[in-house]
């Protein structure tokens, strides 16, 4: 398991300096001129030379690329050029928000998914499975911005139970934070939920019949623990691959959920530098949003030798 | 004892003072805004919405009013000399900074000069004829200019005219955007970036009896739809650029009120006449009387109400009908299909074809529907290339165009609804438009003072720049603003920045 270890952390650089280059390459593809845009409404021909200057925009691609790389190897992830902040600075601010949106839908999602699933597989056939698989269904169908919307005209418009949008930090009021994200987390949380049930529905059926569950049924185990203690570590091999690459999407920002409630995280970050040709906020917010998959994805290879002990041999 | 010392009374007035403290808590004005703002740097800014949040955060040496008029805010006064190559202000006493810093003639001219200095400047275009500042003594200063240039006034009612304290634009240097120090009714608290701006009273306001806020609250929040529930939910107090489909609904909530102010700006189209060989090769950008034809099959009114849910003043020109400058002599034409097939006739072009590029945004979208539905009567074949904002920027830039619908957010003189677009090789210039009479003209129109006589300018432009018609001017958007009914005080001013002296919340 060590060794196992060693050789994917040892993979991790180089995957890290292949995206970067991947970043870096498929921004340059982005037609327009970030300059113009970043020059605002007047255009002025002296703005935007100043701009082309300070983004370096006239020097050829690899010089661009490894004047970008060694900054970021000095920790510099650059400056917003529209909001003359230090990018660093806006990751700081935004990736807790983001952070605590994702572990909160992941939650919710984890809460949902994983119990239906199991509902659903045990119960098969019956009223409980048909109803899992609705629930399933309306999850991943429903779009987020539209199930987001009514929530707010339900929830702060006619009910006044919860704030319509914003977010406040939990270090300044721990009952206000929560309640500013108890929707866009469920919203996340829903679909994820839908996907996860799918999953582990799908995973428990296969388990379910193989030679090992009919054993610990015939030694006579009560059914509860052949399904949790047996049956479910054994099915939660897919469901953890699944599982790591949903936080890594939510990690990288729920746009829209983010939009409609306006949440001060990645997605809203890196959509309106996206827009504005802010070149190096969106490489920095890539490549922390990279940098997390590939290291989420070695905690869901680790996680798979925790839940299943034949991995570990 | 003291015989006019009475201690029941001490104590009375002593708990009316404290009861009274108790009993008016602080009061947040809390605004939801359509974008998120960039630099707040007036040196430096680029967007409208920035320009909302400095109405509370920066005074202007100007300011305009809901006629459009020039009134003064940080100067007291002006004079032109003479020749108007020079423009003499007394400004203001007893204003400070919000650093304490007073504010007196060396700081007009830091700020001016600092304007046009500052690597990255968008000031330095719109102060291009100041070519230096003299401070004449402690409260009044000297602007001189290489030509006159009567717009001056309206650009420093603008970002241009904008003042920060020197001392801590010094201090700060590229900084100062993340603590910014002017002199306005409110001074700066906290920014986080896309989520919100806080601002708290400046107690050493030079109007503070004009201010009834103790904080003001600015968010961000993109979607209208969701702006307008925050409001309803009660998270706000005012919203700006609520959708025009959502104002008959507001009208009738007796819990709201709404503002519906015509925009200083204008929706057109502009076709490229001489941008680049792609405006040879489409009869619409080589043939006036092509173009004539097409804006002849244009219902400006029933555009207005497809598009705008009838929130917008039709027009013709870069100025609405009741600006001042608005060019009586070329009146909006009617849609007149018959008469655009017998200039098409004339011009020996059947069923003109072109692309029309919009950006994504859905009014543009909706707009560009409409006008292909109704060219297509007079036999105009318009097909619609619906391209992302930054790159259809970049196309009009390069002249990659055939017409391209695009809208300016206006400027308070109407020289800044004009000459960067219909001066040759101007960077707004987007048509390619090149015509030296026109030129000469936009020239006189800067240099002359008088109203009158600059309408005079302004008529024989129309005649020439609209018969030509590189942009064929729809109409001008409302501003559409709601908020709550207990917020008194809102001014429709048309540039479409709330001013916060004078809002109370009964």
């Amino acid at each position: 398991m060590l060794e196992y270890l060693a050789k994917r952390i040892a993979t991790l650089i180089p995957t890290l300096i292949f995206v970067s280059m991947l970043i870096f390459g498929l921004q340059q593809l982005l037609p327009g001129d970030p300059a113009l845009i970043l020059a605002g409404e007047e255009q002025d021909p002296a703005v935007v030379a100043h701009l082309r200057q300070v983004m370096h925009l006239d020097a050829p691609l690899p010089l661009r690329y490894l004047h970008w790389v060694g900054a970021v190897l000095h920790g510099d992830l650059g400056e917003s050029v529209r909001m003359q902040l230090p990018v660093r600075a806006l990751i700081a601010q935004k990736l807790p928000v983001t952070l605590q949106l994702a572990l909160m839908a992941f939650a919710i999602a984890l809460l949902i998914g994983i119990p239906a699933g199991i509902v659903a597989a045990v119960w098969r056939g019956t009223a409980w499975d048909t109803l899992a698989n609705a629930f399933a269904l309306w999850g991943l169908s429903t779009p987020n911005f539209w199930l987001g919307i009514l929530m707010i005209l339900l929830f702060s418009v006619q009910l006044g139970w919860l704030p319509a949008s914003g977010y406040v930090s939990p270090f300044e009021d721990l009952g206000a934070n929560l309640a500013s994200m108890a929707m866009p987390a469920f919203v996340l949380g829903n679909a994820i939920a839908a996907v996860l049930m799918r999953h582990t529905r799908s995973a428990m059926l296969q388990v379910m019949n193989t030679d090992y569950v009919r054993t610990a049924r015939a030694k006579g185990l009560r059914e509860s623990a052949v399904v949790l203690r047996h049956a479910l570590r054994n099915a939660l091999t897919p469901v953890i691959t699944l599982g790591a690459l949903e936080l890594g999407t939510l990690l990288s920002g729920a746009v829209l959920t983010e939009q409609v409630f306006t949440i001060p995280g990645f997605g809203k970050l890196i959509v309106d530098a996206v827009f504005n040709r802010d070149y190096a906020v969106v490489q920095g917010v890539v490549l922390v949003t990279a940098t997390a998959y590939i290291v989420l994805n070695l905690l869901a290879d680790l996680a798979y030798f925790l839940a299943n002990p034949r991995l570990r041999r | 004892m003291n015989p006019s010392f009475n201690p029941l009374r001490q104590a009375l007035a002593a708990f009316a003072l404290f009861g009274a403290a108790l009993a008016a808590p602080a009061q947040t004005l809390r605004i939801g805004l359509a974008e998120d703002p960039d630099a707040l740097d007036p040196t430096l800014a680029r967007t409208f919405v920035g320009r909302v949040v400095f109405a509370a955060l920066c005074d202007k040496l100007f300011d305009i009013d809901e006629k459009l008029a020039i009134v003064g805010q940080l100067a007291a006064s002006h004079e032109w000399s003479a020749d108007n190559k020079a423009l003499t202000l007394k400004l203001r006493s007893g204003v400070r900074f919000h650093d304490g810093e007073p504010f007196d003639a060396a700081a007009v001219k830091f700020n001016i000069e600092r304007h046009k200095t500052l690597p990255g400047s968008n000031r330095s275009g719109e102060l291009r004829p100041v070519v230096s500042v003299d401070v004449l003594d402690p409260m009044t200063v000297r602007l001189n200019l290489s030509a006159p240039f009567s717009p001056l006034l309206a650009a420093l009612a603008d970002r241009a005219g904008m003042m920060v304290s020197p001392k801590a634009a010094t201090a700060l240097g590229a900084q100062f955007a993340t603590k910014p120090v002017c002199s306005g009714p409110f001074r700066f608290v906290e920014r986080v970036p896309q989520d919100r701006m806080v601002f708290e009273r400046f107690p050493d306001y030079w109007n503070k009896a004009d201010v009834h806020f103790d904080k003001i609250v600015y968010t961000p929040i993109t979607d209208a739809t969701v702006r307008l529930a925050n409001l309803k939910a009660g998270q706000l107090d005012f919203a700006e650029r609520v959708s025009a489909s959502d104002m008959e609904a507001i009208r009738k909530d007796k819990r709201l009120r709404s503002a519906s102010i015509t925009e200083i700006g204008y929706q057109g189209i502009t076709i490229n006449v001489g941008k680049s060989e792609q405006a040879n090769k489409n009869p619409l950008g080589r043939d006036a009387k092509v173009r004539e034809a097409f804006e002849l099959t244009l219902d400006r009114a029933g555009l207005a109400q497809v598009v705008m849910d009838n929130e917008a003043t039709v027009g013709n020109q870069w100025v609405a009908p009741n600006n001042p400058f608005y060019a009586k002599g070329v009146p909006i034409p009617k849609r007149n299909v018959e008469r655009a097939r017998a200039l098409l006739k004339e011009a020996g072009v059947i069923n003109p074809s072109f692309t029309l590029m919009t950006t994504t945004t859905s009014d543009a979208q909706r707009l560009a529907l409409v006008v292909q539905a109704m060219s297509k009567d007079a036999g105009f074949d318009v097909k619609i290339q619906t391209t992302e904002f930054a790159t259809s920027l970049n196309l009009a830039d390069k002249g990659e165009f055939d017409a391209y619908v695009l809208a300016w957010s206006g400027r308070a003189d109407p020289d800044g609804n004009l000459y960067s677009f219909d001066a040759c090789k101007q960077p707004l210039n987007y048509a390619g438009y090149c015509v030296p009479e026109v030129d000469a003209l936009l020239n006189d129109s800067r240099s002359e003072r008088d109203p009158a006589a600059r309408n005079k300018v302004y008529a024989k432009i129309a005649a020439r720049v609209l018969a030509d018609r590189p942009i064929i001017y729809l109409y001008h958007r409302n501003w559409l603003w709601a908020f709550n009914a207990k917020l008194s005080g809102v001014r429709n001013v048309p540039d479409g920045l709330l001013r916060v002296t004078g809002l109370k919340l009964n």
